[in-house]
């Protein structure tokens, strides 16, 4: 069973229709100041590049950024196509998320799935997260990057995420091998961005640079943006494995001996492949309720993703070699 | 969903109506406690997440340096690599909510060596935490934070007094060190100076009032922080600015010009001007995905449409009428230099200011600042992290107000035309106007009339290479054919432009740039007089040769690459030089201890080695019936 909230996602595209409602209700200012400078990043690539591209991962930051897209150039559409690199290993609500979100909005969504991997059955169950990620996320990313011929890039990462990123520019200048040298950046000053980049080299940007997990929280509630319905609690199926639960999202995830899925009532804090994220139990069913939750529990974002876990510093090193 | 949850949500996140965002800017050095502040900051605000506490624990007692107790210090060093020197080198951005405000802090080193990473920091920040060390009172680093936070127009600054534990919590320590410090602030025009005694480690006067100082009467930082109005009511009434990003045109019934509005405020009905043509048209929306507002100020990303049709492109501002900006490609700034490699007054880098993008070159460098002194200095070039007032000189005409006023429309950088570096920070100070003085008289006979008089295009063969290289061998070459064809030639060289016109100039790098600037004058000048000339430089650097080609249209400059292998040139060594510059007779000698940078995508490549003199002049005249300059 996939979990949908088509209705709703149908609901919020027609804001955007050319006769958009007049919405009243004004931003927290914080928030709105973190919009407006978001905005100003996203025209500043569609202007100044020839051919960027929005990455989405259809996680709610990246569902914040789209929004913001969505937003920055009304009534026109963004300027550029969104690409998403998909793993095959993704939670099924998301394909399904992600598809209804494309075709209500009218963006070009590009999925791109490293054949490479495909065509060698790259299981992280059986190979592990590191040579998973390594192949469909970072391998599959560097490919599509090269195939679209991109020279900007969107991503949706933030500062507060991880200490290596608080360093991290704006605009972050990546070689002809996509690769990110910590020596090797511009001092930005301002609102002015360098731009200027040779051939086959590009540009990552990041608009939500500025942005807290709880801004981040704060504006979808604020905009009523919809997100994947596993960010809510509901009754899942899941099994504990090393102390992390797992939820049982299709037939491939095999049971050890004498495992047995389990009904809980759980939630995602992030999403990306199932066997590698971690569910947490919870009973907030609403946005209030998980904001509510987030301000009382201190357990933090990244925890529930596996793949940080491998070495210290490894966001770091994923970065150097082409991750976002 | 109840209510009753949605309420009690917003009450706890920050709440609307509310302050807003405070960015400011940390300056001091490791041991002033700068790291251990900001961590306790974040600490305090309970932001951080059990596991990040536990990390920090942990890593307490392997790295710390603060015994038993956490050491927030290492909150805050990012990459590896400083984690084991134990400096942080860069700027960091670090992010902590209450319910009154979100803070952006920007955490950069303090030593002499990063004052580009301060600047880069204090550009963004709107509030300057000057932090001091009780035991030690002013340093020399305390006068430099000032200054820099001073020149990045930062109005006010928190004087933070840390360590107050170690002096026993003195309340005349801490009024001697205010009192010190107001004396180095005199005259840099902050609009505040709110001294706070601290401790950092334990949290004394950050968020908690500090019992062992209850002499303070003054508001903690935090009160502070939550409370400071950083908008002056200079900035709040400044004139309007909204400089063009993107041009939206979805469809034939829609055109709105996309910007940030840098200053001022609009309202449909208003009057505006585009800066650049002085072309007026009114606002008739301001559009936004929400919905059209009635007003929009200084912040604020929207879109304009105007009610006429107007050309206006990116780069364009959009001002108020009433009190325009300057609009021109002569101004003083004062300058913050970013790159390993130095400024050369005379070179062609792209200027960057908004949307607007323009080659430009410092003309002169007035003076250095010594940011320790504050005292005037005199100076030729500026190396990494100097500062300097310079006069520029733009190719285009830029729209700009004083950086003093006007942060945003005052502001630009640099950029490396080969590197694509960010190598300065400027900082606008005034127009020169010369560019209004000096109006282009329109002659009768131009350079078309004088073109064809000779029945010729002009243009500049600009021949560049090493000595030796077989540069004025061939350019004599082909200007005998050129002129036994009937055409009207003059030719440019070390030897009649280093002895008369250049003869003041040495072989500095400054020196070559300005020798190469002058050259490319004289030489658009006899374009412009219709004839084709022909230069032979060394001309080592590729910047010098984009001006030059900058200087004439498209089509009139024509690079020709005298390539020889460098053994052979020492060889053939015609003047001797090569065999002087060995001896160390003489020094800056291209090729030999002074760089050469190939062209990188000459119109014409001969290789002197490979073939006859004869054989490369007769390729540069196919290359001039290629360009059209001759049939």
């Amino acid at each position: 069973m996939t979990e949908s909230n088509a209705d709703a996602i149908r609901e919020y595209a027609a804001r955007f229709g050319a006769n958009r409602g007049e919405r009243k209700s004004e931003l927290s200012p914080h928030l709105a100041a973190l919009e407006a400078e978001a905005i100003h990043i996203m025209r500043e690539v569609a202007a100044e590049f020839e051919n960027p591209v929005m990455l989405y991962s259809i996680g709610k930051d990246s569902t914040v950024m789209l929004h913001l897209a969505m937003k920055a150039f009304w009534p026109a559409k963004p300027p550029f196509p969104f690409l998403h690199i998909d793993s095959l290993w993704e939670f099924q609500a998301m394909g399904a998320f992600r598809d209804t979100l494309a075709e209500a909005l009218g963006l070009d969504m590009i999925v791109w799935v490293n054949e490479e991997g495909k065509a060698r059955n790259i299981d992280p169950f059986v190979h592990g997260s590191a040579l998973h990620t390594q192949v469909m996320r970072t391998d599959g990313l560097l490919q599509a990057l090269n195939s679209g011929k991109y020279d900007a890039a969107f991503g949706g990462g933030r500062r507060d995420e991880e200490k290596s990123r608080a360093k991290e520019r704006v605009f972050s200048f990546r070689n002809e091998a996509h690769a990110w040298d910590p020596r090797n950046q511009r001092p930005e000053l301002w609102r002015i961005f360098n731009t200027r980049i040779r051939k086959g080299e590009s540009i990552r940007v990041f608009p939500l640079s500025n942005w807290t997990e709880v801004d981040i929280w704060q504006y979808i509630l604020e905009e009523s943006i919809p997100i994947v319905p596993l960010y809510f609690a509901g009754e899942r199926p899941v099994v504990e494995r090393d102390g992390t639960l797992i939820m049982v999202d299709d037939e491939r995830m095999k049971m050890d001996p004498g495992e047995t899925p389990e009904m809980k009532k759980v939630r995602f804090r992030t999403l990306g492949c199932y066997p590698l994220t971690g569910a947490v139990e919870s009973d907030a069913e609403t946005l209030e309720e998980i904001v509510l939750e987030m301000l009382t529990a201190r357990t933090s974002e990244r925890a529930g993703r596996l793949i940080d876990f491998d070495e210290a510093g490894s966001m770091e090193k994923k970065k150097r070699e082409g991750y976002f | 969903m109840a209510d009753g949850t949605r309420a009690e949500v917003m009450e706890r996140l920050t709440k609307a109506g509310e302050r807003g965002v405070l960015r400011f800017i940390t300056c001091g050095s490791v041991d002033d406690g700068k790291s251990t502040l900001i961590g306790r900051l974040l600490f305090d605000s309970k932001l951080l997440f059990e596991d990040q506490i536990k990390v920090l624990e942990r890593d307490s007692k392997t790295h710390g340096t603060a015994g038993d107790d956490i050491d927030f210090a290492l909150l805050l060093d990012g990459l590896e690599a400083e984690r084991e020197q134990g400096i942080t080198i860069d700027v960091a951005y670090r992010f902590f909510n209450t319910e009154k405000r979100k803070f952006i802090t920007a955490d950069t080193p303090g030593h002499e060596q990063y004052t580009r990473n301060m600047a880069t920091g204090a550009s963004t920040a709107d509030l300057a935490i000057i932090l001091v060390d009780a035991r030690k009172g002013m340093l020399p680093q305390t006068k430099r934070h000032t200054y820099i936070a001073s020149m990045m127009n930062i109005r006010h600054v928190v004087l933070a007094v840390n360590k107050m534990d170690l002096v026993e919590h003195s309340r005349s320590r801490f009024h001697e060190i205010v009192s010190e410090y107001l004396k180095i602030a005199e005259g840099l025009g902050f609009n505040s100076i709110t001294p706070v005694p601290i401790s950092a480690r334990y949290g004394d006067n950050i968020f908690q009032r500090s019992e062992a100082m209850s002499w303070h009467d003054g508001p903690t930082l935090m009160e502070h922080l939550e409370a400071v109005d950083t908008l002056a009511e200079d900035e709040a009434n400044f004139p309007f600015r909204m400089p063009v990003q993107w041009v939206n045109r979805p469809n034939l019934d829609f055109r709105g010009f996309a910007g940030t509005i840098a200053a001022g405020s609009v309202k449909p009905g208003d009057d505006v001007l585009v800066a650049h043509s002085g072309k007026p048209a009114q606002v008739k929306r301001i559009v936004t995905a929400d919905r059209d507002l009635e007003e929009a100020s200084a912040g604020q990303a929207v879109t304009l449409v105007l009610d006429r049709e107007v050309d206006i492109a990116r780069g364009d501002m959009l001002v108020d009428p009433q009190a325009r900006p300057e609009v021109s490609s002569q101004f003083a700034a004062e300058i913050l230099w970013m790159a390993e490699e130095e400024m050369l007054p005379g070179r062609s880098y792209l200027l960057k200011a908004g949307g607007q993008v323009t080659p430009a070159s410092v003309t002169t460098l007035k003076h250095k600042l010594n940011i320790n002194t504050f005292e005037k200095e005199p100076g030729k070039s500026l190396k990494l992290n100097e500062i300097g007032v310079c006069t520029l000189s733009s190719s285009k005409p830029i729209a700009f107000d004083s950086y003093k006023d006007q942060r945003e429309t005052g502001s630009f950088i640099l950029i490396d035309r080969f590197t694509n570096q960010t190598v300065a920070a400027g900082m606008i100070e005034f127009s020169l106007r010369r560019a209004s003085n000096v109006h282009t008289h329109a002659m009768d006979v131009n350079k078309e009339r004088r073109s064809d008089l000779k029945s010729q295009k002009p243009g500049i063969l600009w021949f560049t290479g090493l000595s030796g290289a077989g540069k004025s061998t061939v350019a004599n070459l082909v200007e005998r054919k050129l002129a036994e064809a009937g055409r009207h030639t003059y030719s440019l060289d070390g030897d009649n432009v280093r002895h008369g016109l250049n003869r003041d100039l040495g072989f500095t790098d400054a020196d070559r740039v300005e020798n190469i600037r002058r050259i490319g004058e004289v030489a658009r000048l006899m374009v412009d007089a219709g004839l084709i000339v022909t230069c032979s430089f060394i001309s080592p650097f590729r910047s010098e040769r984009q001006m030059v080609r900058d200087l004439v249209e498209d089509g009139e400059f024509i690079e020709v690459f005298v390539d020889a292998p460098l053994e052979v040139c020492m060889e053939r060594d015609p003047k001797g030089l090569y065999k002087k510059a060995q001896a160390g007779e003489i020094k800056n000698f291209t090729g030999f201890d002074s760089p050469y940078e190939a062209p990188e995508s000459p119109e014409l490549h001969i290789k002197t080695a490979e073939m006859s003199a004869e054989a490369a002049a007769e390729e540069v005249i196919e290359q001039l019936i290629a360009h059209g300059l001759i049939g």
